[in-house]
């Protein structure tokens, strides 16, 4: 029986089918990046015919090849989608109004919408040195953007370790933030669930909402983000009494039979739409779903709730052995890769939240360690521009110092007080509102400029 | 050679075996191994089968082999192809 030496037992059989049944092991998404420079114009409507052809053309059978392969293996894959190149790049020539940002938005969703797929992001602008008039204009289109499309995704660089941080644009992008979430007030103010910024943004990030196809990259690739919470927090449930060392390998296996899932599918689905793989993203992102929660494993680790003194540890050595695991199960590992701590994403960070757990404060602490940052987090409606630009900036200083993406996606909910609820639906989840440092700090952000790069960013 | 696995859980019955050959039969699945075991009144089976005859598209017979099971046979049949299995416990 040599044909059957290397295949597996009904122990192992079982053990797969088992994460995918009971404890939501999935690929959260197939991100199909495609660049869109060749697509720029002098004026705005070729352009947007450009895209729609381009993009209609190439992600034509990503979603029916994301089924498929869902189907023949029996794991789930939740998303696909598509990135584009930052839009504020590939229309600056085109557009010359935030108006006409704010079409190639919706040809952006009309696109996404004829094949099929949940998200496109790239509605995006890199300026994490200074803003071109294309840069500006398309920051300024962003609440319509948001607010009149369904499906479009915006996100914006505005610092990184090598240039700083351009508070020029932090300053715009929390009054951004103020407006999407006034333009969608009826919503909960959902926009703002659509818009992330960032401080050294990946360029191969498959995650919503800050994908976005970078410029270094090839004219078509598939990103694959895989995920699995659920599946580390049982592979934990038996943990108490391990020391550390016997914990780290639990999670590092665990870590990298998740990944290899994500491999299998990025292989296959590369191969079957005759595009490129580009990379395997690590992440653990949570789902609202019982269960499939980042917060779940921090506090089986041995944490009362999420919150409590020893999280920020927790999370540090988490985040680290789901890379160690994730990254020799790939060939290309890349995007954020890392622990994701959305609030409204994970019942776990909700509940911390409502016991009085968990405070903005200690999550901006959390966010020096795992994967991206404050992330899905409803703050008070009457929050000013001026205090999340203040987020933003200290969020962006801790990926700009200490090398790492940070991310910030807030939503001020229109009309919320803290203590009050947002729903979003879906993946998106709901939160709590929580309470904000109301102390002023528009004195700083209203300063013109840049932050200069750190010392450590001279390297050469 | 293109492997897939099978798994077929349920109530144990009088013919499950039976009905599930037939439907790979009759599907051109050839099976190269057979593991079975009843606990507490569940039957519990993992086949290991040849795909590599099947005319139509894998995901599709898949599907009706799932449909079958809860059908015909009154159990939960999956059929995935073995890479999902392999790449994750084999180095």
């Amino acid at each position: 029986m040599a044909i059957l030496n290397d295949v597996v037992n009904a122990v192992e059989v079982s053990e797969t089918n088992n994460m995918i049944e009971h404890n939501n092991l999935d690929v959260r998404t197939i991100t199909m990046g495609i660049g869109l420079l060749d697509c720029a114009a002098q004026d705005v409507d070729t352009f947007c015919d450009n895209i729609y052809k381009k993009i209609t053309k190439y992600a034509r059978d990503l979603v029916k090849t994301g089924e498929e392969i869902s189907k023949d293996y029996g794991v789930p894959i939740v998303n696909k989608r598509i990135s584009v190149t930052p839009i504020a790049l590939a229309g600056g020539s085109a557009c010359k109004s935030t108006e006409d940002f704010v079409k190639v938005a919706h040809t952006l969703d009309k696109a996404a919408k004829a094949v099929g797929v949940n998200f496109l992001g790239g509605f995006s602008a890199i300026c994490q040195k200074g803003m071109s008039p294309a840069d500006e204009m398309l920051m300024r289109a962003i609440p319509r953007a948001l607010a009149e499309t369904d499906i479009v995704c915006a996100s914006v660089n505005l610092g990184s370790t090598k240039t700083g941080i351009n508070m020029d644009a932090v300053r715009l992008m929390g009054e951004m933030v103020k407006e999407a979430a006034e333009r969608t007030k009826d919503t909960d103010s959902s926009a703002c669930s659509k818009l992330v910024v960032f401080c050294n943004a990946p360029d191969d990030n498959p995650f919503m909402a800050g994908a976005f196809h970078g410029v270094s990259e090839t004219d078509c690739i598939l990103n694959v983000g895989v995920s699995g919470p659920g599946v580390v927090r049982d592979a934990l449930r038996n943990a108490q009494g391990l020391d550390f060392e016997e914990l780290s390998e639990l999670i590092k296996k665990t870590a990298f039979k998740i990944t290899r899932v994500g491999q299998l599918v990025a292989k296959e689905a590369s191969r079957r739409l005759g595009v490129p793989f580009g990379i395997i993203d690590l992440s653990l992102a949570p789902t609202p779903a019982i269960g499939d929660s980042v917060a779940d494993i921090l506090e089986l680790m041995g944490l009362e709730k999420v919150g409590a003194p020893g999280t920020t540890a927790a999370l540090a050595m988490l985040n680290d052995q789901v890379k160690k695991g994730g990254i020799m199960a790939s060939s290309s590992v890349g995007g954020l890769s890392g622990a994701f701590i959305p609030v409204s994403e994970d019942q776990g960070m909700i509940n911390a939240v409502e016991a009085g757990a968990l405070n903005i404060e200690k999550l901006e602490a959390m966010t020096c360690v795992c994967s991206v940052g404050l992330d899905m987090i409803a703050i008070p409606g009457d929050t000013t521009a001026a205090t999340i630009s203040g987020i933003i900036a200290d969020e962006a200083a801790l990926g700009m110092v200490n090398q790492k993406t940070t991310a910030v996606r807030v939503i001020p909910a229109y009309g919320k007080k803290v203590g009050d609820h947002v729903d979003f639906g879906g993946l998106l989840g709901h939160a709590p509102v929580m309470a904000v440092n109301t102390f002023d700090c528009s004195a700083f952000v209203n300063r013109k400029g840049r932050i200069p790069a750190p010392i450590h960013s001279f390297k050469n | 050679m293109k492997k897939a696995i099978i798994t077929v859980v349920g109530k144990d019955s009088v013919g499950i075996i039976a009905k599930v050959c037939t439907f790979l039969s009759e599907a051109n699945i050839n099976i190269l191994d057979i593991s079975q075991t009843i606990t507490g009144g569940f039957f519990n089976m993992m086949m290991i089968v040849d795909v590599s005859g099947i005319k139509d598209p894998f995901d599709k017979i898949a599907g009706e082999l799932t449909q079958y099971g809860k059908d015909r046979i009154g159990v939960d049949i999956k059929m995935q192809l073995e890479e999902i299995f392999t790449m994750m416990h084999r180095i």
